[in-house]
């Protein structure tokens, strides 16, 4: 039960905040933050309690589960349960929840209550997309998650946020429905085989497909993820929306909502159609490493600074992809461990933006430069946010990235090992040009503005500390993900079996 | 032929429809009363829905040879009669700031909602013929109401000249299937055919050909649909709500049971096909029209150009999980459309309907409750979750896939994008920073309509977060088109 009041407290909470909002605004910013610190402390219990138990690949393989039917009709059930992958992402959920609060304390002062609505509810949603294990309900959080992220760009954003809501929801909803066809097909697909309608995770993964169904069938789930994701020819909507959106949407866009694309990957495209991942991991390979490059080069070309963070969401999500599609230990490790740190140095340097602009009303790197003498804190805050994101050893990202190149050397792709490598090199050429323009030089707008404070240090330094944790001593997110790494690669190599015999 | 009790219990819900139109003209003739007359109709609606129950303890009960109430009929009754209630509170806010009488629109009302009754319980052609007529009849004076203004005026006069070419091309339809089968009657219709009796194929296929020209006409699906921008536009917005869902709701019930019941799409290819490029074109040519109106009213218009060609898909995925599909979808329709006029109604002033783009600027921080009660309708509209029409497309595609049609469900998912992007503009004006000068909209919002839109959203919300209910009531309703 405690899966389901994960999602009702979010739930719960925006609609408070709404309605309090129209007497206090403060109180709506508290009951967002009580909300989301209650939704961390309890997934936090739930990662101590479950951190060291290693479960048996049968059905037990969840932690927790809840199951409903819902619309029995159809064979569609409320089925949320969780695994280590799926705890590991709701604890991210929840800690860049807090962020968002307390990111946009001051920087949103109009229709407050609206705004904590939506942000909860995006949360909520993204909370359904990691638990859910029916595909139908899956997919609902999956579209539901939309609709607010859709007004938080719209209402809050910056100059062009007509322009950018709407392309980020017309690319996302086009996909989605793609993938809802897949859903149907495998559906049919399933009960042809089995004479029995099922939604359910556990259900599709033994389906029997002929290797062009399942093929067609991959490539609809692939296209849906790879837009969130997001793949290299599928990104453009990326960084209209995540310049446009407010300080808390970039957070949530980039460090959670990308990440539901690489999370569908794992848990359903590479399980559920194993045979036709494999025939097809070439080509998701060569599109994520040209994404690394590109993403990159993009990145080292702006001057809008959050133009410049967003453009190294395509390239760290390449390393994601690649680390997926390369499927062995080291690869999955190093994508999870990407994936999460991603969310933790981007989001911070989304933040450092946004709070850059609340202060000097920019985000044009050649207004910008020589910051550092007027706020050292800062700035040596977002010089190491930049390090983490240009993978320096030691912190988080590194880890991330290099196991993510290891396991695709050996998985064989020499080529793309080196070819994504040298994508390494150019993240160096934007994060250090960030900084160099940004912080350094001369002040020639003669800035001064005030320095980090109380509220804004409660943000970075738990964000510091995790990402210097993960870069040391990653052991215990292996831990908790093996469990969960293990059953996805049993789904798959069962699957590659029966259908050789 | 004796009349039993039995079916006279069958036929109460439309003798009393019947009845009621009758008390109000009398009370009307008698001393003009507004509110009295509204009050009667709503009654006389209520009294009616209430007596399905009675009536579905004796389904199936042929009424030989024209109608047939049976747990389908009875639904799309049920149906037809909420809508109407619906449209009666929103009719008597909405009259009551204008100049005309409004006493005889509920008498209209009346009449035509015991027509659309007739449609969708009708197991033959004149009873099919007087169904279509009474209602179509009562249509050319209620989109002409307002006599005063220009544009409902307009409205009456082509949908008169429309309706009665398209009727003509029923009738002749009729005739010639009459003239090849020698019955009228659905079931006959099926016996023959399904027999493999002596039948020119030639003069049986431009008899439906005509037939569905007919449909189409009513349903506004492209090509027939040049009528729909201009009605919705002129008739008052009640009255468009009243088009939009009980006339075509009802007619799409006919084409339903007719085509089941005689599987005569089945049986001929080229029927299927001019139905699938009847779909298509619907489906393409209306939400991409769309894109390009800047009024509210004409976006709906030609959203619900698209909406008929998507039931249409599931109306050729046949089977049950097509009827399913299709009346799943109408409910969705229904409760979705007249959300969406009904705020248009209660916004309108007493000159003219709020349907300019800029009228609904800023609507939701005026109004939020009103903003959120339409921003949920367009989602629905848009097929997003959490609202009925969610779940309605989620049905029709998956008809469409257990059918192997993927043609068409790949067609509707491209072509619901495009209707997204117009929608949005929709919410991105509801959501915008308020213009500061007033605009003239309607202030003040009458108790009745506003319980009725919260109706409608809460039924929304309900239908696409907790369908099972409204699928088990669907699934045992088309029973009985299904055999």
């Amino acid at each position: 039960m405690i899966l389901v009041w994960l999602i009702v407290i979010l739930l719960a909470a925006g609609a408070l905040a709404w309605i309090v909002a129209r007497w206090s605004a403060i109180g709506a910013r508290w009951i967002s933050l009580i909300a989301t610190t209650v939704c961390l402390a309890l997934s936090l219990n739930l990662w101590h309690r479950y951190s060291g138990e290693v479960r048996l690949l049968s059905n037990g393989a969840w932690f927790l589960e809840v199951n409903f039917a819902w619309i029995p009709q159809l064979g569609i059930h409320f089925h949320l349960a969780m695994d280590g992958l799926s705890l590991l992402m709701l604890v991210l959920t929840f800690l860049l929840g807090i962020m968002s609060v307390l990111t946009s304390w001051h920087e949103i002062d109009h229709a407050v209550g609206f705004f904590h609505l939506n942000l909860m509810w995006i949360l909520a949603g993204i909370a359904g997309v990691f638990l859910a294990v029916d595909l139908f309900l899956f997919y609902f959080a999956w579209e539901l998650m939309l609709v607010p992220m859709y007004f938080l760009i719209a209402v809050w954003g910056h100059e062009r946020r007509i322009y950018a809501a709407v392309k980020f929801f017309l690319f996302t909803q086009a996909c989605g429905l793609l993938m809802l066809i897949s859903i149907l097909a495998l559906y049919f697909a399933h009960h042809s085989v089995t004479g029995v309608y099922s939604f359910e995770y556990s259900d599709l993964l033994g389906t029997a497909l002929a290797p062009r169904t399942a093929f067609l069938i991959m490539l609809g789930f692939f296209i849906g993820f790879a837009v969130k994701l997001p793949m290299f020819p599928l990104h453009p909507w990326l960084p209209d929306a995540h310049t446009e959106a407010p300080t808390a949407g970039s957070v949530i866009l980039a460090g959670l909502l990308l990440k539901t694309g690489a999370y569908g990957l794992l848990r359903f495209v590479v399980p559920l159609f194993p045979g036709a991942s494999h025939e097809f991991a070439p080509v998701a390979m060569t599109l994520a490493t040209i994404g690394i490059i590109y993403g990159a080069v993009m990145a080292f070309a702006q001057t809008d600074l959050k133009r410049l963070v967003a453009y190294t969401s395509v390239s760290h999500l390449g390393f994601v992809l690649l680390g997926i599609y390369a499927w062995n230990d080291l690869a999955l490790q190093g994508a999870l461990i990407s994936m999460i740190c991603h969310g933790i140095s981007t989001g911070s340097l989304f933040m450092l933006v946004g709070q850059l602009q609340e202060r000097t009303h920019t985000r044009d790197m050649d207004r910008l430069g020589g910051l550092w003498t007027t706020i050292p804190r800062m700035s040596g805050v977002a010089m190491f946010f930049a390090m983490g994101s240009m993978g320096l050893p030691g912190l988080g990202d590194f880890v991330g990235e290099f196991l993510v190149l290891l396991g695709t050397y050996r998985a064989g792709y020499i080529g793309l090992t080196v070819a994504a490598t040298i994508g390494v090199l150019f993240s160096t050429l934007y994060a250090l040009r960030f900084i160099q323009r940004a912080y350094h030089g001369p002040n020639t707008n003669s800035w001064s503005i005030p320095d980090l404070q109380g509220r804004e240090w409660l943000i970075y330094v738990p964000m510091m500390a995790i990402l210097l944790w993960l870069g040391v001593y990653p052991q215990p997110v292996f831990r908790t993900f093996q469990p969960a790494m293990q059953n996805l690669q049993h789904y798959a190599s069962q699957r590659i079996e029966a259908s050789r015999r | 032929m004796t009349f039993s009790s039995a079916d006279l219990t069958a036929l109460l819900p439309l003798i009393v429809i019947s009845a009621t139109a009758i008390v109000v003209m009398l009370v009307t003739a008698v001393r003009r009363s507004h509110a009295a007359a509204a009050l009667i109709t709503l009654a006389g609606l209520a009294v009616a829905f209430v007596r399905l129950w009675p009536a579905a303890s004796l389904v199936p009960r042929q009424v030989p040879p024209l109608l047939v109430i049976d747990s389908y009929a009875l639904f799309y009754i049920g149906l037809i009669l909420a809508a109407a209630f619906v449209v009666v509170i929103l009719s008597y806010g909405y009259f009551a700031r204008q100049k005309e009488h409004p006493e005889e629109l509920y008498i209209l009302l009346l009449v035509a909602v015991l027509g659309a009754m007739v449609l969708v319980a009708s197991a033959h052609f004149v009873s099919f013929l007087l169904g279509l007529e009474l209602l179509s009849i009562a249509l050319y004076a209620l989109n002409a109401y307002l006599r005063e203004r220009t544009l409902p005026l307009e409205a009456g006069i082509k949908y008169l000249i429309l309706a009665a070419a398209s009727a003509a091309f029923l009738l002749f339809g009729m005739a010639l299937i009459y003239a090849e089968l020698g019955t009228m009657e659905f079931s006959r219709i099926a016996t023959l055919v399904s027999s493999g009796a002596e039948v020119s194929r030639p003069i049986l296929l431009a008899g439906v050909a005509l037939l569905i020209t007919g449909f189409g006409f009513k349903l506004a699906l492209v090509p027939f649909h040049l009528w729909t921008p201009d009605i919705y536009e002129g008739a008052p917005a009640p009255v468009t709500a009243f088009v939009a869902t009980v006339s075509k709701g009802a007619m799409f019930a006919l084409l339903l049971r007719y085509f089941y019941s005689t599987a005569m799409a089945r049986r001929y290819e080229p029927i299927f096909a001019i139905l699938v490029i009847l779909a298509v074109a619907s489906m393409i040519a209306g939400n991409v029209l769309a894109l390009m109106q800047n009024n509210v009213k004409r976006i709906l218009a030609y959203s619900s150009i698209a909406h008929m060609g998507y039931v249409l898909v599931a109306f050729l995925a046949s089977g049950s999980m097509g009827a399913q599909a299709v009346t799943f979808y109408l409910v969705a329709y229904f409760i979705t459309t007249l959300g969406a006029f009904g705020v248009v109604t209660v916004l309108s002033p007493s000159d003219r309907d709020a349907d300019q783009l800029d009228d609904y600027r800023g609507l939701f921080w005026k109004r939020p409750v009103l903003g959120s009660i339409f921003t949920l309708m367009l989602l629905s509209l848009a097929g997003i979750p959490a609202t009925a029409g969610f779940f309605a497309k989620f049905y029709i595609v998956a008809a469409g896939a257990s059918a192997a049609i993927w043609g068409l469900i790949i067609l509707l998912v491209l072509t619901s994008v495009v209707g997204l992007y117009y929608y949005l503009r929709v919410v991105v004006a509801v959501f915008s920073a308020p213009i500061e000068k007033p605009v003239g909209l309607n202030p003040s919002l009458q108790l009745a309509s506003g319980a009725v839109l919260g109706v409608l959203g809460v039924l929304l919300v309900w239908l696409g977060v907790y369908p099972s209910y409204i699928l088990g009531v669907v699934s045992t309703a088309v029973k009985s088109l299904t055999p």
